[in-house]
């Protein structure tokens, strides 16, 4: 494409050259101090710190539950988003409005009423615990939180995305003789699928690095229960900055990596899509597989 | 629009905020739960210290987790003074040269002006008739406690238990150790911090047992209301300091030396020790201690400094990564 | 009819997808929120209110406010700027630059208090030059926005990313080529495309900022009624027994987010105004 070797849109320079000022001041330049402050350990430390019996066990904790909460939402999310945007229902702005609240609560109050919520004499808890299912200071409380927590990340991601989809081509698709299942899976998922990726690493991400509301949940037994960002706190506790930012770099790197291929997978469907099938095309595949 | 300005000029108002009206400033950082008492005191501090130096005095209250209030400090939190309810934290900053390295000879009693002691929180007629650190360790009794490596609170509650357990007939660290393991296996969870095993107690209606200071009973009275609750108190138990110190650093260079000493010297008159008092927690001063007898049964305690030589000491032979808190779990 | 079988789910998908999502919805949010409000609300309405009229409550009501404002010009500019380049245009390393923006939503909040005492703290790399001058960052309230900056960095350039690229760049490509300067096709081909993400990153971005606890109770020294946001307030009144006053207190962050949802219908009003008055005058060509 022509975009490639000349370029007609404006502002590149001026847009990337900030964005690159304000993120190398804002993010890049305290990150890189953490990230010295840790060397002063030398690997060897840092490694021995991070594979520690305890480390490794809240790693898989927190990663687990993580990633667990993160696939939650991208499932519900995009119903969630869906509904929101398609259907008609009452007390629908309302309900729109209600899915940013996790953000604004602080954490500490959203662990505290979640815990509340699901102890044995919660309101839900008293449902659960008799089927022998605990979540309260159990590993599934922290799904629990994390879920809470990220919740507003895949449904706000995907919503302007489906306001954007053109009825034309669904249209276009149909009056071809798809169905609506085949326009759903040929035409509408693959472009919504990146803001999905999207939305599924975001909340990923920040579920990674919650403290607040977990701990308040999640009983924070030793190799069962303890996320990594409790041993952090923990090292903070002993004067042990210097483990602290250890963990914190290691943390760091296992999640820049977890994005980076996210990332990486998020702009190869994008472009594979964008570059093969403009949704013309796209539209007329998904009649294709009806004829 | 209105909105915004009045928020931007309420910002800009709290940047302000330290050049206020009063001669003087002082900034006490505390612990989290220690605002009834200052609450009380602070102002009692600025009529007296009103009446005595002429001088109009402001008083200005942070407060947060112990340790947590102790980095900010040597962090640059210009705190004049430093009121914590652990004194490895103010040993922390003795350390780093704010605090001088006497600091607990500067005042009486070790620099603690009261004291409190932990005790168990159990339901309303001792169902399991708990009477003693070895019932917490029995077989189906459920425990509440705080994290012990990462809250006071909750280090309080294992060394107290480790201290029984070495007073017991053949007791030695290796025996104090297996107790703390039996114990720790009760507990169903490690609550947040002291409220929050407050909560799981009381509302959430878990365990048999609650370990917390003599001082917070009151507190959960006031919240949960005195029916539902009794308070046990063991055979031996920690009496847990409150430890106070002079910020040297901050006091030179804002100039306050005098006014912070007064502040806390204060703390050790009568009217000092019976707000103490009116909070539940025991005073040093003998007659206010009889006056307000009926708050606080006799009890034997042991301090840190008997058992476990030190604060510092005991911080890392326990709860340092690898102490012996950790060697229950990862040994095994 | 054939378009509406192929726009639209059956009646039955639509019934269940709407019993799904908004079961969800129930269970994960509103079940919570309520329990915030019954706790505040405990003792009854007066007792509530009482414990919102706490100057203290208040003063932090305002510091959170104007932390959120402070922070808001700062987002939108990156989040488009950031937008417009990684979108609009094809460059090497962008995954990793979309990478390094997503990064501030990984960092504890607790580290990313931490890394800025690193830096600015007495025994910080830049600490003895602030004290020699006299200039304070942590513990006061320049430290406190920029570590909301710090967490609310990805927000608005992650909204918009993916809706921007799903647009392409047709619209603006035709502006320019019938003779539309970079600022007229930015305000009136660019701007209206984004409207609705470029809203919700900075609903998400408010409310996160106001609620983020972690962060700024590293920086903030937690001066009552100085240093003190709202959600510091809260758990401070948590520790000291007062559930009512901290349920309270939060119940007001929820309120705050919710205000945005005021916004979100004013726009959305003014919006379908314009559709249909431009309709009207169209109206006569199109038939």
């Amino acid at each position: 494409m022509a975009a490639k070797t000349h370029r007609v849109l404006p502002g590149f320079g001026l847009a990337l050259g900030y964005t690159l000022v304000y993120l190398s001041l804002l993010i890049l330049l305290p990150l890189g101090g953490l990230i010295l402050k840790a060397s002063e350990l030398g690997f060897g430390q840092i490694m021995d710190i991070a594979l520690g019996e305890r480390s490794l066990a809240a790693f898989r904790v927190t990663f687990g539950a993580s990633f667990l909460a993160a696939a939650v939402n991208a499932f519900f999310g995009l119903i969630v988003a869906w509904i929101l945007v398609r259907y008609p229902f009452p007390g629908k702005r309302f309900v729109d409005a209600l899915v940013d609240l996790p953000f604004a609560l602080p954490t500490a109050v959203a662990g505290i009423t979640l815990a509340t919520l699901y102890a044995g004499n919660g309101w839900l808890g008293q449902f659960i615990e008799p089927l022998g299912f605990k979540v309260a200071y159990t590993p599934w409380g922290i799904v629990v939180a994390l879920t809470f927590i990220t919740l507003p990340f895949v449904v706000r991601t995907l919503q302007p995305v489906i306001e954007d989809i053109e009825t034309e081509v669904e249209e276009a698709a149909a009056s071809l003789g798809a169905s609506r299942w085949q326009t759903f899976v040929k035409v509408i998922f693959p472009a919504i699928f990146p803001a999905l990726l999207t939305g599924f690493a975001l909340a990923f991400a920040r579920a990674v690095g919650e403290y607040g509301s977990v701990i308040f949940i999640a009983g924070n037994l030793p190799l069962i229960s303890e996320i990594t960002p409790l041993l952090i706190i923990s090292k903070l506790e002993q004067y042990d900055v210097l483990g602290a930012t250890a963990l914190a770099v290691v943390m760091l790197g296992l999640s820049f990596l977890l994005l980076l291929s996210v990332n990486l997978l998020q702009w190869w469907t994008a472009n594979r899509h964008k570059n093969s099938e403009p949704l013309e095309v796209a539209a007329a595949k998904a009649s294709g597989g009806a004829q | 629009m209105f909105q915004l300005r009045k928020s931007i000029s309420a910002l800009m108002l709290a940047m302000v905020a330290s050049a206020a009206l009063a001669d003087v400033t002082l900034l006490n950082s505390s612990y989290d739960v220690a605002r009834d008492v200052y609450k009380d005191y602070n102002p009692m501090f600025q009529k007296y210290w009103k009446a005595k130096s002429g001088e109009s005095i402001e008083l200005k209250q942070s407060h947060g987790g112990s340790s947590k209030q102790v980095r900010a400090v040597a962090d640059g939190l210009e705190a004049d003074v430093v009121t914590m309810n652990q004194a490895n934290d103010i040993e922390f900053l003795a350390e780093k040269g704010l605090v001088a390295k006497d600091w607990t000879k500067k005042f009486p009693n070790s620099a603690s002006p009261y004291t409190s002691a932990m005790v168990f929180i159990v339901r309303k007629g001792n169902p399991k008739g708990i009477k003693d650190w070895n019932d917490l360790a029995a077989t189906g009794t459920q425990i509440i406690i705080p994290h012990p490596k990462n809250t006071g609170n909750g280090r309080n509650t294992y060394l107290s238990a480790w201290a029984w357990a070495l007073k017991q007939p053949g007791g030695n660290d290796k025996t104090a150790q297996e107790f703390l393991g039996k114990l720790l296996k009760n507990a169903p969870l490690f609550a947040a911090g002291g409220r929050d095993a407050t909560t799981t107690f009381m509302q959430r209606k878990m365990g048999d047992a609650l370990i917390t200071f003599e001082s917070e009973a009151e507190m959960i009275a006031k919240e949960f209301g005195k029916g539902d609750f009794e308070v046990v108190y063991p055979s031996l138990t920690m009496q847990t300091e409150f430890p106070v110190a002079l910020v040297e650093k901050v006091v030179d260079k804002k100039g306050t030396r005098k006014q912070a000493q007064a502040y806390l010297e204060y703390l050790w008159s009568k009217e000092g020790q019976e707000n103490a008092a009116q909070n539940y927690l025991r005073p040093r001063d003998a007659e206010i201690l009889k006056k307000y007898a009926s708050f606080f049964p006799p009890l034997k305690t042991f301090t840190v400094d008997e058992v476990f030589g030190g604060a510092n000491k005991a911080f890392a032979i326990h709860f340092k990564d690898g102490g012996s808190f950790d060697q229950i779990y990862v040994q095994k | 009819m054939k378009s509406t079988r192929a726009t639209q789910e059956p009646v039955w998908v639509r019934y269940t997808l709407l019993t799904i999502g908004l079961s969800f919805l129930f269970f994960f949010l509103g079940l919570p929120l309520l329990a915030v409000f019954v706790e505040a609300l405990a003792q009854g309405v007066p007792v509530y209110i009482e414990a919102l009229k706490e100057p203290e409550t208040a003063s932090a009501i305002w510091l959170t406010v104007g932390i959120a404002l402070a922070v808001l010009p700062f987002n939108i500019v990156f989040g488009v700027a950031a937008a417009w380049a990684i979108a609009k245009f094809e460059f090497k390393g962008k995954s990793l630059l979309i990478t390094l923006i997503d990064l501030p939503f990984a960092v504890s909040p607790v580290v990313a208090g931490l890394i800025f005492i690193l830096l600015f703290g007495s025994q910080g790399t830049f600490g003895e030059w602030l004290s020699e001058h006299d200039i304070k960052i942590i513990f006061a309230v320049p430290g406190m926005i920029l570590a909301t900056l710090f967490i609310t960095f990805p927000f608005i350039a992650r909204e918009l990313i993916p809706l921007m690229q799903a647009q392409g760049k047709d619209e603006e490509e035709a502006a320019v080529s019938l003779g539309a300067s970079g600022w007229q096709m930015f305000i009136r081909v660019t701007l209206p495309n984004i409207k609705w993400g470029l809203l919700y990153g900075v609903i998400l971005s408010n409310a996160r900022a106001m609620g983020e606890f972690g962060a700024v109770s590293v920086v903030s020294g937690h001066i009552r009624g100085e240093t003190n946001t709202l959600p510091l307030h809260v758990e401070i009144l948590y520790n000291e027994y007062n559930a009512i006053g901290a349920f309270a207190a939060a119940s007001i962050l929820a309120l705050l987010a919710l205000v945005t949802l005021v916004a979100k219908t004013i726009v959305e009003w003014r919006m379908k105004k314009e559709t249909e008055m431009l309709n009207t005058v169209l109206a006569p060509e199109k038939t």
